[in-house]
């Protein structure tokens, strides 16, 4: 890499060349405080006795011990491996779709691609709001078919323990698929077009050409939606604080919602920081090898 | 951005174009499904959405259930409407904007035009800041804005949002300053302009479009913030989503669902807003945030 600065003879040169660090100390300083050391601050007081307040008597993996134990958080956790692998499977599966029928030359392309994305513009909370009353059986879906004439019509998965969970799937699902969609299409547009058109001459179907040599080609765009997907999946609270409150009962609890509940609402501060800091490690381990390989290709 | 770059080569038939076409319409809809549901039913008297009449037309129209959500509506245990919580929500997003965008410009030039030893650790620590799980700086951010005295305040509300935003704010004027020729930088040093001084007559006027894209994914991000809002806010300094939440799933009295709807817009209105003026710069917001890390 080479060095932007040349080198300088003037008197007082010395700080002009400390200047530009100056000027990035205060946001590298809010992040090592408010990033770093909250993360360890948090780290540390997983090992603590804390209840109600932060407490610094160590305790060793007590808290893990606990939290493992619990009912509530092996129910959060089930539900996240639920949630999450439903939520990416789908979102991509209904990206990659929508994105290649979408770049078939489709006229009002931009007028189709604005519509499926606006939801990504709105708050989880807006989307919970809408989904709640709408899976609603008394006044949604089920109503309003049952309205229609089809009076044996069911549809009550938000008030059911075992489906509640998909649930929260579909709302994601909304508001996610059409971002991934976008991903895609980037993807599909950067695709160089002489191998196509050689294998065209070749006589391959439009299938084997999207299934041997489009979607191989997709990898990076694949590999930016699990990454993003992923982490949305893991943090995600707000959904489920609006759509479901993490019921009929636990049903749909998941880590974010288990750690803000025992944190703020039942005083277990040390199982609440044992809970984040498992959400953190599982973050970083999806999060981390993606920066790194990110940051190194541009070097 | 790159989604206007080549056409497929891929030719289509009639009868599939008419079947892509179907698809891509039945999508439309169920896009605008929940957007519809939301603006009939606030329109219509509470009695035609119990009846089972969710997906229909008003058969009255009636403005009430905005007024209600705007002014009257019960939020917590005062009958204020979402009026109050609107304004504290506009009072947080303009300055924590404001703030986190400049601080990003003046990072990204010096983590670009100013580079040093460990200037790519520095950016990759700031980096991963924009994705950890807020959980784990709850509890210790809660202790911090007591020990600040902007426990409960909207000013507490700001300072946390723009201590996590500067991560992304950074990360957008990198990138894009990494692609502004370093031959201009170099050209006015030469010519004795120092660091402030190029930055704000070269970088600076070059700067809209990132600008744009960086203030509106942080506008975005901010308004539609729902766990910072609900951990660190007070009763009286709640943002919308916050307040929007409470009207929502409060257990007391008649379920107002014509009010919540018309509430839940009233939350959607700013960001929709602007994606409907800016959505290219959403759009881009949105990939630069994350096909580049």
């Amino acid at each position: 890499m080479e060095q932007s600065v040349p080198t300088r003879n003037k008197l007082g040169d010395k700080l002009a060349d400390f200047l530009p660090k100056l000027v990035l100390s205060p946001s590298l300083a809010i992040v090592l405080i408010f990033v770093y050391g909250f993360i360890f601050f948090t780290f540390y007081l997983s090992f603590t006795d804390s209840r109600i307040l932060p407490s610094f008597g160590l305790v060793g993996f007590e808290n893990y011990d606990k939290l493992f134990r619990l009912r509530a958080w092996s129910i959060a956790v089930d539900n996240l491996f639920i949630f999450g692998g439903l939520y990416i499977v789908i979102c991509c599966a209904l990206g990659l779709m929508l994105a290649i029928l979408l770049d078939q030359k489709i006229r009002s392309e931009g007028f189709i691609r604005t519509i499926y994305l606006y939801p990504m513009a709105l708050s989880f909370i807006v989307t919970g709001t809408a989904w709640k009353w709408f899976l609603d059986p008394g006044i949604g879906l089920e109503a309003v078919v049952q309205s229609w004439g089809w009076t044996s019509f069911e549809f009550n998965w938000i008030k059911d323990r075992n489906m509640a969970i998909y649930t929260i799937v579909i709302a994601a699902v909304w508001q996610t698929s059409g971002f991934v969609m976008a991903m895609f299409l980037a993807g599909l547009r950067g695709i160089d077009n002489e191998v196509l058109k050689a294998a065209q001459i070749d006589g391959a179907s439009n299938w084997a050409l999207y299934r041997r040599i489009v979607i191989p080609q997709l990898r990076p765009a694949f590999m930016s939606a699990f990454v993003v997907l992923a982490h949305m999946a893991i943090k995600s609270y707000d959904l489920v604080i609006a759509l479901t409150n993490g019921g009929p009962g636990r049903a749909t609890e998941l880590p974010a919602t288990f750690m803000y509940s025992y944190t703020f609402t039942r005083n277990q501060m040390g199982i609440g920081a044992a809970s984040a800091t498992l959400m953190l490690m599982t973050i970083a381990a999806i999060i981390v090898p993606y920066l790194w390989s990110e940051l190194r290709e541009k070097k | 951005m790159a989604l206007a770059s080549t056409d497929t080569v891929i030719r289509t038939g009639r009868t599939s174009r008419f079947i892509i076409y179907t698809v891509l319409i039945v999508f439309c809809i169920y896009y605008l499904l929940p957007l519809y549901v939301m603006l009939v039913n606030s329109l219509k008297p509470l009695d035609e959405i119990r009846g089972g009449g969710m997906l229909s037309l008003p058969q009255e129209w009636t403005l009430a259930p905005w007024g209600s959500a705007w002014s009257t509506a019960q939020i917590g245990v005062e009958a204020t409407g979402l009026r109050p919580y609107f304004l504290n929500s506009l009072l947080m997003v303009v300055p924590a904007v404001a703030i986190s965008t400049m601080l990003g410009a003046l990072n990204g030039y010096v983590l670009t035009k100013w580079r040093f030893r460990g200037d790519t650790i520095i950016f990759g620590l700031m980096l991963f800041g924009c994705f950890i799980p807020f959980q784990m700086v709850l509890i210790p951010m809660a202790r911090m804005l007591g020990l600040m005295g902007l426990a409960g305040t909207v000013p507490g509300l700001i300072f946390v949002h723009l201590v996590y935003g500067i991560g992304f704010s950074t990360l957008y004027f990198r990138n894009y300053y990494a692609q502004f020729p370093d031959e201009l930088v170099r050209a006015a040093m030469i010519d004795g302009a120092g660091f402030f001084r190029i930055f704000q007559r070269i970088m600076l006027p070059s700067s809209g479009p990132i600008a744009v894209v960086c203030i509106i994914w942080q506008f975005t991000n901010i308004w539609n913030d729902f766990l910072f809002g609900a951990s660190f806010a007070d009763f009286d300094s709640q943002p919308m989503t916050v307040a929007l939440n409470n009207l929502v799933s409060s257990s007391t009295g008649v379920k107002e669902y014509n009010v919540h709807f018309a509430g839940a817009i009233m939350a959607a209105l700013p960001t929709l807003l602007v994606y409907v003026v800016a959505g290219r710069f959403f759009v881009r917001g949105l990939m630069a945030g994350s096909v580049k890390g």
